[in-house]
């Protein structure tokens, strides 16, 4: 029984003790070091956050350049596809026009041609009718013995030509 | 300072480990060194006095605890004497001698006794070695700042970082937790450490001053205190008006809840109390089969099993300024916290 009979000497120890301990400790080892640890922990955690911070910030540009660098692409993309569609327009149009050209002056061969023909096939004419007279007086002149038989020679030579 | 006294050594006589038990574990007003036989074959015996202080006839009277254990005569303290008999002290006639009823109970009257006994030695070098140890780490902690801890700090840090976290702020509200940590953290520095000094076998330590019902519930009238000199007024309506109850059960509970305000912090005393004092008991008593059974060959067995018990001990001394100090904060939880109903 007297393990559980408290004695007053030693409650008065402990309490002195205790209440020693207790003011000196908290005056002058708890708060430096409470406020180190604290310190240090709110270091850490703000270390933390700007870390992070920047990572959020360093991946928002990252992004933006790939959005940059992706709409540049879709641009270039956009001007090529536009001068090779131009290219083919311009290409078109110049055939057209060399095909219309081509045809007109074809055309305008043609008719020179025709045109040329015909002064030809008159001037031809009158050549031949020339010539004919000539021919004619040459014979004439020649032998103006058997009319009849001369004219019916001319008659058959004026009837062989042919004007086509 | 050790005091040596030598004693013919009786012959073979049965040991009595229930009384060497009982000495180990109870204070005492002299510090126990270390006893051997001499070449002489005298029994020495080298004991550490202690300053014996008394109270009496409004005054104190301050005597060397040497004097009590070898002279015979009574010592002389005013107009009366005083005489040391089983570690109390008693005031008798200028003869020393004690008068006893027929049951053998002493009837003489004892001084109030304020000496510095083993136990209170003790206390006080715990008292140099916390000291010592956090005013050092608290003026490197101001030296150095933030810097990782280094050396003993590295070993006190987490156990100030676990007692504010996981005791003081796991329990306590969160704007009010801080408020309690240093208390929480000399409670469970204090109880710690006298735990470990405890389970040392030998010079300075193996007091069982943890262990020592005084020690306990002292600390546990300062749980009490922490508990209800900051409790909130929903803590007392809770206990005094068991709000949301019919009234024959608010008479059944009112009466509990305040017996509880007590038990809470007595539970404390008891726990630390019997956990330390089982403790120093178990091993002795270990130890103590060797010589009762007077044979070499358990010894290996004896020591092997004081051994682990003395492990256990470690984890016990810990455990126990742990659960001493989670519980008032538990309870300082409960009692500033606002109630839900």
């Amino acid at each position: 029984m007297e393990l559980l009979t408290p004695s007053p000497g030693l409650i008065f120890w402990t309490s002195l003790t205790f209440i020693i301990l207790l003011v000196i400790l908290r005056k002058y080892a708890w708060p430096s070091i409470l406020r180190a640890l604290k310190v240090r922990e709110e270091t850490i955690y703000f270390a933390l956050e700007d870390a992070k911070k920047a990572k959020e910030e360093a991946e928002q540009m990252e992004h933006q350049r790939k959005k940059v660098i992706d709409e540049a692409r879709k641009e270039r993309d956009m001007i090529l596809k536009e001068a090779r569609q131009m290219k083919n327009e311009i290409m078109e149009e110049a055939r057209n026009e060399a095909r219309e050209e081509v045809r007109r002056m074809l055309e305008k061969a043609r008719r020179d041609i025709e045109m040329q023909r015909k002064d030809a096939m008159l001037e031809i004419r009158e050549t031949i009718g020339n010539l004919s007279v000539e021919i004619a007086e040459k014979i004439l002149k020649e032998e103006l013995s058997g009319e009849e038989k001369h004219k019916k020679v001319i008659n058959a030579y004026l009837n062989e030509m042919n004007f086509n | 300072m050790a005091q040596a006294s030598e004693e013919t050594k009786s012959p073979e006589e049965p040991v009595d480990a229930f009384g060497l038990i009982m000495d180990h574990i109870s204070d005492a007003h002299q510090w126990h060194v270390v006893d051997y036989t001499n070449s002489r074959g005298h029994e020495v015996h080298i004991n550490v006095p202690l300053p014996v202080i008394l109270w009496h006839n409004n005054s104190l009277w301050f005597f060397s605890s040497g004097h009590f254990y070898h002279e015979q005569e009574a010592q002389q303290m005013g107009n009366d004497y005083v005489v040391l008999h089983d570690e109390k002290f008693y005031i008798t006639g200028h003869d020393g001698v004690l008068e006893t009823d027929t049951e053998g109970n002493i009837q003489n009257a004892s001084p109030l006794d304020f000496s510095i006994t083993k136990n209170v030695a003790s206390m006080i070098l715990s008292m140099a070695l916390l000291l010592l140890m956090f005013l050092s780490a608290g003026k490197a902690y101001a030296r150095h700042g933030i810097a990782p801890a280094r050396g003993f700090r590295a070993v006190l840090e987490p156990l100030i970082l676990f007692v504010r976290d996981d005791i003081a702020r796991s329990q306590i509200a969160k704007d009010k937790a801080d408020k309690f940590v240093p208390f929480l953290l000399t409670m469970f520095f204090f109880i710690w450490i006298n735990n470990m000094i405890g389970i040392v076998p030998f010079f300075p330590g193996g007091s069982n001053l943890s262990g020592n019902i005084s020690f306990t519930a002292t600390l546990a009238v300062f749980s009490f205190l922490a508990i209800n000199v900051f409790a909130v007024k929903d803590y007392w309506k809770h206990i005094f008006l068991a709000p949301g109850m019919p009234i024959p059960i608010k008479l059944l509970l009112v009466p509990l809840e305040f017996i509880g305000i007590f038990t809470k912090p007595f539970a404390l005393m008891i726990r630390l109390f019997a956990n330390i004092t089982a403790g120093h008991i178990i091993i002795l008593s270990l130890i103590s089969i060797i010589f009762i059974i007077k044979s070499i060959y358990i010894a290996p067995v004896s020591i092997l099993l004081s051994l682990v018990m003395f492990m256990l001990e470690l984890l016990v001394a810990v455990l126990q300024a742990y659960i001493f100090t989670l519980l008032t904060a538990l309870f300082i939880g409960l009692s500033t916290t606002k109630s839900e109903h």
